[in-house]
């Protein structure tokens, strides 16, 4: 968060599609009619023949997509997250994740910060729904730096991969020069011993920030971005539960189906050790300014060290 | 315009995949032999007089590509491969039984020729358009052919798909719709009207005609007329007879997915058998 830039990872994704069409032929990317919110329009601007609306009809993007990849081509299809994984869910289950297709779906306006449009837009079931495919790898990066990263890893991937991004924008948090990003590999942001905050998303700026309020109440806290949800990193997570014997998890989801939950049945099985989950709980969303809503639904630092504190207490 | 030797070899081979359908479906004892039997000769058409195949080379760049949108039926598809020679004609006894590649519906990872797994209704069509946009982009000559079931057409996937073809004027596209006129609940006039098939596609965009799906010369005329056409792509609509070519099966919603018992199966195999000594004897 060194210079308090803020972007959202939905122009991370515009841009570094366009720029990584320049290296790769293969790459095309198909859009429902929402190019222009996806960010997709500056890549359109770059390779008009290369960019494929296919109208609001995501159930057949999709298997239009499946169609491309066959032929070769690297398809990104494009829509929000509500759109890609909600609607289309059985066409990516059935005709990209059965046969394993090189499809990537790139799915911006995950999560309840989608604002104003309300609950109909805020997916948060996106990481519950693409996780149980067998085989689909679910990406979800902190900020600008990692989903230009998970863009090109995605593509350089052989076979079907989900990635989420942001309306809003969010901190910087990643030095460029210094980041590097491998698929399945969960990142440890700041050390600590009395608990982890397990962390995906915009969560993982909070959860640096609740690192912060935690100290100064002597709690060390070690903060661990998963940006990816599937294949979940078993080691970096179990080393965590050894090691601070709490965690809390941090995402901007349902507390159902995702990451949490994720980290609680390979905790349940392998290293049990309380868990707190910081989550949206099992309710619909609504209409508001994104920050607003961020903190209403308690996916701000505050909660998350509040969970972390109250943990901690519980179980000294 | 086919030879009558022609004709008469696609005859033959028509048989032999319809023996094919009963044969698997008996063994495993489930699946669908209603609309692989009637589409079994427009199946026997694609793999043995129109696409450009090498059965030697599955996975051949140039071939013609063939999506069977309608799943289910993957009992005639997979009689037509083993026939065409892309395995063994003795595995399709093995149809739906565990370590089989032959699956209830077709996957195109485990069994050469498939070129795309489908068997959830409505999807095969879109994958069907986005190979076509793909030869397309490539610049190659090859052709891609979707078959639907009527039935299929209930899905609001389809006619997605169907605009996107005819608005990116995939006339390398050819849509055949299998028009049975039975569905699992009944007749598809009761169960939920598509008709009329032919207006609907030209509406949407698509050259389409109507022919006897059991007509090898009308099949061959249909696509010959598919292929001439430019700008837009063809649509094939086959008026045929659920479970044609078995007595007791034709025009039978029940024999959607049901398979014969011995007997049954005995009668059906004596009654192929007949027809195609009769062919071969013509």
């Amino acid at each position: 968060m060194a210079d308090g830039k803020k972007i959202a990872t939905r122009d991370s994704y515009g841009e570094s599609i366009r720029d990584l069409a320049a290296e790769h032929e293969d790459i095309l990317v198909l859009d429902a009619d929402l190019a222009g919110a996806t960010k997709t329009a500056v890549f359109q601007k770059a390779w008009p023949d290369r960019h494929i609306d296919c109208g609001i009809a995501e159930a057949d993007m999709i298997g239009v997509g499946a169609g491309l990849s066959t032929m070769g081509f690297v398809p990104f299809c494009s829509s929000f997250a509500m759109f890609a994984a909600g609607r289309a869910f059985e066409q990516v289950r059935n005709t990209v994740g059965y046969p394993h297709l090189n499809v990537k779906i790139c799915a911006t306006h995950g999560g309840i910060s989608v604002g104003e449009d309300g609950a109909s837009h805020q997916c948060c079931e996106d990481f519950a729904l693409m996780r149980t495919i067998p085989g689909m790898v679910v990406l979800s990066p902190a900020d600008d730096v990692e989903a230009r990263a998970a863009v090109r890893a995605a593509y350089e991937h052989v076979g079907p991969v989900y990635i989420r991004f942001g309306r809003a924008a969010v901190p910087v948090i990643h030095d460029p020069a210094a980041f590097s990003f491998a698929i399945g590999q969960a990142e440890v942001l700041r050390e600590g011993r009395d608990v982890a905050l397990v962390a995906t998303g915009l969560m993982v700026a909070e959860a640096l920030q609740a690192a912060e309020a935690l100290a100064e109440k002597g709690i060390s806290a070690r903060v661990i971005n998963v940006c990816t949800i599937k294949p979940l990193d078993r080691e970096t997570i179990l080393a965590a539960a050894r090691d601070c014997g709490r965690i809390v998890t941090c995402e901007e989801h349902s507390v159902i189906g995702g990451l949490g939950e994720a980290v609680c049945s390979l905790l349940a099985e392998t290293c049990p050790v309380p868990v707190r989950r910081v989550g949206v709980e099992d309710v619909f969303g609504h209409s508001g300014p994104a920050g607003d809503l961020l903190r209403q639904f308690g996916l701000s630092a505050e909660h998350v060290a509040q969970a972390a504190e109250k943990l901690v207490q519980e179980t000294a | 315009m086919l030879t009558q030797e022609e004709k008469k070899r696609l005859q033959v081979l028509a048989c032999k995949v319809r023996m094919g359908v009963v044969e698997g479906t008996f063994h495993a004892k489930s699946g669908h032999p209603g609309g692989s039997l009637s589409a079994a000769d427009v199946i026997t058409y694609l793999y043995f007089q129109e696409m450009n195949l090498d059965p030697s080379n599955p996975r051949w760049e140039d071939r013609d590509r063939f999506v069977l949108s309608k799943g289910h039926c993957a009992p005639a598809l997979y009689a037509a491969l083993a026939y065409r020679g892309y395995f063994p004609v003795e595995e399709l006894q093995t149809l739906r039984q565990i370590g089989s590649r032959l699956q209830g519906h077709p996957n195109m990872n485990l069994t050469p020729g498939i070129d795309m797994s489908t068997g959830s209704l409505g999807q095969g069509i879109s994958t069907a358009a986005g190979m076509a946009l793909g030869a397309k982009k490539l610049g190659k000559a090859l052709r891609v052919y979707a078959l639907l079931g009527d039935g299929e057409l209930q899905e609001g996937q389809v006619w997605e798909a169907m605009m996107f073809a005819a608005h990116n004027r995939l006339d390398n596209l050819t849509v055949i719709v299998d028009n049975n006129g039975l569905q699992i609940d009944g007749p598809v006039e009761k169960v939920m009207s598509p008709y009329p098939i032919q207006e609907k596609l030209e509406a949407f965009g698509l050259f389409a005609q109507t022919v006897d799906g059991h007509d090898f010369d009308a099949l061959d005329r249909a696509f010959a007329a598919a292929r001439e056409r430019k700008g837009q792509p063809s649509a094939i609509v086959m008026k045929t007879t659920k479970g044609k070519g078995v007595s007791f099966m034709e025009g039978q919603a029940g024999w959607h997915g049901k398979a014969p018992n011995a007997e049954q199966y005995k009668t059906a195999m004596d009654e192929l058998s007949a027809a195609l000594a009769k062919v071969e004897a013509m």
